[in-house]
């Protein structure tokens, strides 16, 4: 049975409650934040609960590392407290089960995670994927699991994700490059935090586009674009690879702008927010950041999720502002066509 | 026969008679599972004066006539039960008219909704008709003449309601006028203010006669249309969700699945609710009104919308629905049929039940579809099965779910919609036997000499 | 293929996309156009195959004609919603091999003869002169030359389509391209024969063709039609190792014009293009003849109902520019074609095919367009407005 590694004096330690305290929807004081994180520690009830929105941005706050997220999905599974509508995350749990379907290139010790996101078969394309392109995997099989966060099913993920690592380890892969940020954040924070053991290394795409850019500096354009970049959930698990966004924009020539809602104050896309907790409270994150992103003169949204990406790209394009994958901007800043359109 | 077969020649031209066994086999046949029945004879007809020829000829000579247009009810009505001949209706494709300010199209025998749809697209785009999500070469008149039901069929009713004129050829030959066709140069109404004749015709299966012209209302096509998804997991809650949905009269269509596959959909009523608009602002004061329509069970958990991109909704918004069809080769055979019974929306729940009992006894691969009609006044429930063609077990397991489902559809108080010849049977056993007097005597008075599809709506006994 | 055709060819399941284009404007499955019998359409075709399969039926007169009717302009395989609709016209020409096979030639006797002459003229017109009698000053193809022009039957042989090849060659002449072409050396591409399912005078024809490329150290090869290009890009490969590369002129002119090496002047003219099916839905080649239209100053392009993808098809298809299986009616295809160019306004239909050529001009003619809509080859429209 898998345990989570929480160390409850570190919270009693704790002088500053970030977690619960920088905490974008809940607004707590520092007394409070205490009070309640106690409560979920003890096993009670508390409404932080109930009205979090599953952004997992305490993970990142939390600068002691003991996963007061995870710990926040465990205790609303025990207590069958509901982040979202029952048949809503009955289908996520439906859709992403192993069925036999999944597609496997020719695998090598070096290949590229797809997860279970079919754009990405196009978005790993063209020179910046040269000899790596066709050794990929995609499917359920390989999916990291981590959207069952958002819906209280620590449970789904304690059964699928050994099996996912095992399928992947049993392919002969050594280093995986992690096309999805949320694989990343599984494999190097979700599975830690219960012991479970990953063998095989793990790469950050943003680190493998760097290191390809890096190569091809020579054939770089410069973009001189003014860009807003959208921050998603899972990147609040692996917050130490955010400086290779700032690192690959100025091998490009992307400026990012100054906007209140970025970094550590980063909103998300927001949809998972809206399936959660409704329409209002989504409709209101995702006007203030793409409002904030006008404000800034961003001219492009770069998406680190294609599913984000999916989800909002039209609402952002109707402002005004061209939405664009990671990936797609370094394909652009080497000549080459971007793979999604809106 | 080789007479007749010269005398058709005579009427529609060498080109258009066939007496082959290729073209016999062809027409003999549906894409469901009703048994094959060959005709003598196919024909393909391009006026009503040719259609009326050929049914003069048919009524002299005493030979089975038989309509068809694009074939899909999938209930074989248009296979030739006593042989004869089939007319193919589809050379009289026709737009006729559009009138936009009385809102309606005339059309002929043969008019595909696909040619129509495309048509309005181009020249009347602030119009739109309720098109079936059958594949496009369903024709207008096949489709009324069943009761079809369209896009718009939650607001205004089946394609039958939204008849405003007929010209049909009688079974002994006159060709006559129905509707305020009759009386003004107009078709606005296919009844009042005079006695309305259309149920002489409309879902009698070309039984009375054949349908030439067909006049068609046409509704306001908004600039934009969406869709969203609603999901609940317990079947005792959708009636009152349809009826809320529709009580808003904000929404075009409702239409509830519940099946297996996709994976996505397993174990889910998944309710596609089909909203349209002019602006982004009328777009999204209805959506957040469907929102707060259903909140409470967004708040009990019990229910909830999903957030479907952009690049997702295509298939949804088609029109027709390509998934339709493509539910025929889920097991890479062809085939699919369905019963369709209409029926009061509080039986919803048990009709699913029903459907997941049957696939379960026949080991089939099913899906459910559930459209509202009129504002919640009934619900068309499709018990739906797909089967391979190269399977004859396959193909006799679901003829037998489909008997099942039939008779428990009945047993509910549901009518079969476009029902096969077995499911005719059950409905003229069932039927107030003062009903069946009246239907025998326009059958009698019409069709004297029973020249028209026979077998269907065999109430001459 | 041929053990999946009859594995397969049962999942058809009627619902008839395959008669429309994308917006369901008209018919265009054009044997179904030209009879209207739901027979002539490709889910008609295929069910009766099935029927044939099953011993349901036997084969016949009809049976082959309806078979033999479909001109493999591929809009089943564009508009089909099934997964398996690639493998549609695949299937038919499958079907045509089996019947050939189990029917001992019972096929009708236009296709027979078609074949017949492929075998033993080496074109399909019953033409026994020389190929390239046409061809005065054009070089002949020596090893070094950068491509090889390869003219094709009627390029060779009918009179409208050498005007085409004597065009195409001008403007690679004047551009300073290095071709040459194999004069009476040259033989039949077999694109029809192999969609007739002739698999081995498509095999030899095949072999006979690389083999020669391969003596001659052709590299690149550049066709008059559609027809060869598509046979030698897609259907070579199956029989036969390839060691060149192929084009359709269509390509390379966009190129010469794109790199000024040719410079059309102005050319005012309202024309519309007849996208061929095997260079757009066989090869989605759609955007290169369009640009070179419109790189000449003047030429106002304007589009018929039907287009690209959607294309209506000219009924020449699968050897039916010689067979003729959908001629003698107003509905045939190519009288319905000209009559939708006509009502775009054009006075040039343009065309980038051959077969599209012989096909539609003939239908202007029934149609007494002659003086209203002129057909010409891309490359006439470019080289007469040198």
């Amino acid at each position: 049975m898998l345990q989570l590694n929480f160390d409850p004096a570190k919270c009693t330690a704790c002088k500053t409650q970030d977690c619960l305290v920088k905490c974008q929807y809940l607004h707590l004081d520092k007394d409070k934040a205490k009070t309640e994180m106690q409560k979920i520690i003890n096993g009670e009830d508390s409404f932080v609960l109930h009205d979090c929105v599953t952004c997992y941005a305490c993970e990142e706050y939390c600068k002691m590392g003991n996963h007061p997220f995870y710990l926040i999905v465990e205790r609303q599974e025990e207590k069958n407290i509901l982040p979202a509508p029952k048949p809503i995350i009955r289908m996520w749990i439906n859709q992403c089960q192993p069925v036999g379907k999944f597609r496997i290139g020719k695998v090598e010790e070096r290949a590229l995670s797809c997860c279970f996101i079919p754009q990405f078969a196009f978005l790993a394309t063209g020179r910046l994927f040269e000899g790596i392109a066709s050794s990929y995997i995609y499917g359920q099989e390989f999916f990291c699991n981590a959207v069952y966060l958002h819906y209280a099913k620590m449970s789904v993920i304690k059964d699928r994700l050994p099996k996912v690592i095992e399928n992947i380890a049993k392919l002969g892969i050594k280093e995986l490059i992690c096309l999805h940020d949320e694989c990343y954040g599984t494999f190097n924070s979700l599975a830690p935090a219960y012991g479970i053991e990953v063998p095989f290394k793990t790469i950050h795409y943003f680190e493998y586009l760097y290191d390809k850019l890096k190569e091809l500096k020579g054939e770089i354009k410069p973009l001189n674009v003014k860009v807003a970049y959208l921050r998603n959930c899972s990147t609040r698990l692996s917050p130490q690879t955010e400086h290779f966004v700032d690192d690959i924009f100025k091998l490009v020539g992307a400026d990012r702008v100054e906007r209140e809602y970025d970094r550590e104050n980063a909103l998300c896309c927001a949809e998972v927010i809206r399936m959660g907790q409704g329409y209002k409270l989504a409709d209101d994150v995702q006007k203030r950041n793409i409002e904030d992103m006008l404000k800034a003169e961003a001219e492009y949204c770069v998406f680190n999720c294609p599913m984000c990406q999916l989800n909002i790209d039209e609402k952002v394009a109707k402002s005004g502002i061209k939405p664009i994958h990671m990936i797609d901007l370094c394909k652009m800043a080497i000549g080459e066509k971007p793979a999604l359109e809106t | 026969m080789t007479n007749i077969y010269e005398r058709l020649v005579g009427i529609v031209g060498e080109g258009y008679v066939s007496n082959q066994k290729e073209e016999r086999y062809f027409y003999s046949r549906d894409p469901g599972l009703t048994t094959p029945h060959e005709p003598d004879y196919v024909v393909m007809p391009k006026t009503t004066e040719e259609v009326q020829e050929i049914v003069k000829l048919a009524n002299k000579e005493k030979i089975p006539i038989v309509p068809k247009g694009g074939g899909l009810a999938l209930t074989g009505l248009v296979v030739p039960q006593r042989g004869g001949i089939v007319i193919d209706t589809k050379r009289m494709g026709k737009i006729l008219e559009v009138n936009e300010k009385a809102r309606y199209v005339i059309v002929e025998a043969g008019t595909t909704h696909g040619v129509l749809k495309s048509y309005l697209e181009k020249r009347y785009p602030h119009l739109r008709h309720s098109i079936p999500d059958s594949p496009p070469i369903a024709t207008i008149v096949g489709n009324a003449v069943i009761h079809g039901q369209g896009r718009l069929a939650q607001q205004y009713g089946f394609n039958s309601d939204l008849v405003s004129g007929l010209e049909v050829v009688l079974p002994t030959g006159e060709i006559c006028r129905i509707g305020s066709c009759s009386v003004s140069p107009y078709w606005f109404s296919k009844g009042a203010p005079l006695p309305d004749l259309t149920g002489l015709f409309l879902g009698w299966f070309g039984t009375t006669g054949i349908i030439t012209k067909l006049a068609l209302r046409l509704y306001p096509c908004k600039k934009m249309r969406d869709v969203m998804l609603f999901l609940i997991d317990r079947g005792e809650l959708v009636p009152d969700i349809v009826l809320k949905l529709s009580d808003t009269e904000m929404v075009e269509d409702i239409v509830v699945n519940f099946q297996p596959l996709p994976l996505m959909l397993r174990e889910n009523y998944n309710m596609l609710i089909y909203i349209t608009a002019d602006s982004d602002e009328e777009l999204e004061f209805k959506r957040k009104m469907l929102w707060d329509t259903l909140w409470e069970y967004f708040d009990n958990r019990d229910g909830g919308f999903m957030s479907l991109p952009p690049i997702m909704k295509p298939p949804y918004l088609a029109m027709p629905s390509k998934d339709t069809t493509r539910f025929a080769d889920v097991k890479k055979g062809g085939g699919f049929e369905y019963s369709g019974p209409i029926i009061p929306i509080e039986k919803y729940p048990v009709f699913v039940t029903k459907t997941v009992e049957l696939a379960s006894k026949y080991n089939l691969s099913y899906s459910t579809v559930g459209r509202v009609i009129a504002g919640g006044h009934c619900m068309m429930f499709a018990f739906a099965f797909t089967f391979n063609r190269a399977d004859p077990d396959e193909m006799d397991r679901v003829r037998k779910a489909l008997h099942e489902a039939a008779e428990f559809s009945i047993e509910q108080g549901g009518i079969m919609w476009k029902p096969n010849v077995d499911e005719q049977k059950m409905i003229v056993e069932r039927m107030d036997p003062n009903t069946l007097k009246i239907m025998k005597k326009i059958k009698q008075l019409l069709d004297p000499n029973g020249i028209m599809n026979p077998g269907n709506w065999d109430i001459s006994a | 293929m041929m053990k999946q055709y009859a594995e397969q060819i049962h999942r058809c399941f009627r619902c008839g996309y395959c008669k429309f284009p994308t917006d369901y404007s008209d018919f265009n499955c054009p044997s179904y156009a030209r009879f209207r019998f739901d027979t002539y359409s490709t889910s008609g075709r295929l069910w009766l195959i099935y029927a044939w399969l099953q011993g349901e039926i036997e084969w016949s007169e009809h049976l082959a004609e309806i078979l033999y009717s479909c001109t493999t302009c591929k809009n089943c395989v564009e508009q089909c919603p099934m997964k398996f609709a690639n493998d549609i016209v695949d299937w038919i020409v499958a079907a045509r091999s089996d019947t050939m096979e189990k029917e001992k030639g019972r096929i009708p006797p236009a296709v027979s003869s078609f074949l017949e002459d492929v075998y033993r003229l080496g074109n399909p017109l019953k033409e026994r002169g020389r190929r390239d009698a046409w061809a005065n000053g054009i070089k002949r193809y020596e090893t070094g030359d950068e491509y090889l022009f390869y003219v094709g039957c009627l390029g060779s042989y009918d009179e409208s389509g050498q005007r085409m090849a004597r065009s195409v060659a001008t403007l690679l002449s004047k551009a300073g391209i290095s071709f040459g072409i194999l004069g009476n050396e040259e033989n039949c591409c077999g694109n029809e024969v192999y969609l007739l399912g002739e698999n081995e005078l498509f095999r030899v024809l095949a072999e006979k063709n690389v083999r020669k490329f391969k003596e001659l150290g052709v590299k690149k090869v550049v066709t008059l039609s559609p027809h060869a290009y598509n046979t030698m890009r897609n259907n070579y490969p199956l029989v036969s190792n390839t060691y060149f590369e192929v084009y359709h002129y269509i390509q390379l002119l966009r190129g010469l014009l794109q790199a000024n090496k040719i410079k059309p002047p102005r050319h005012n003219a309202k024309v519309t293009y007849h996208d061929p099916c095997f260079l757009g839905r066989y090869n989605q080649i759609y955007d290169e003849p369009r640009e070179i239209l419109q790189s000449i100053p003047g030429i106002e392009l304007v589009e018929m109902e039907r287009s690209r993808e959607n294309s209506f098809c000219c009924g020449g298809g699968s050897g039916n520019f010689v067979t003729d299986l959908l001629a003698g009616s107003e509905e045939s295809p190519s009288r319905i074609r000209v009559r939708e160019a006509y009502e775009t306004g054009a006075a040039i239909l343009a065309v980038a095919c051959p077969s599209c050529m012989i096909m539609l001009q003939d239908a202007i003619k029934v149609e007494d367009l002659e003086d209203k809509l002129t057909i010409k080859d891309i490359s006439q429209v470019v080289s007469e407005s040198l």
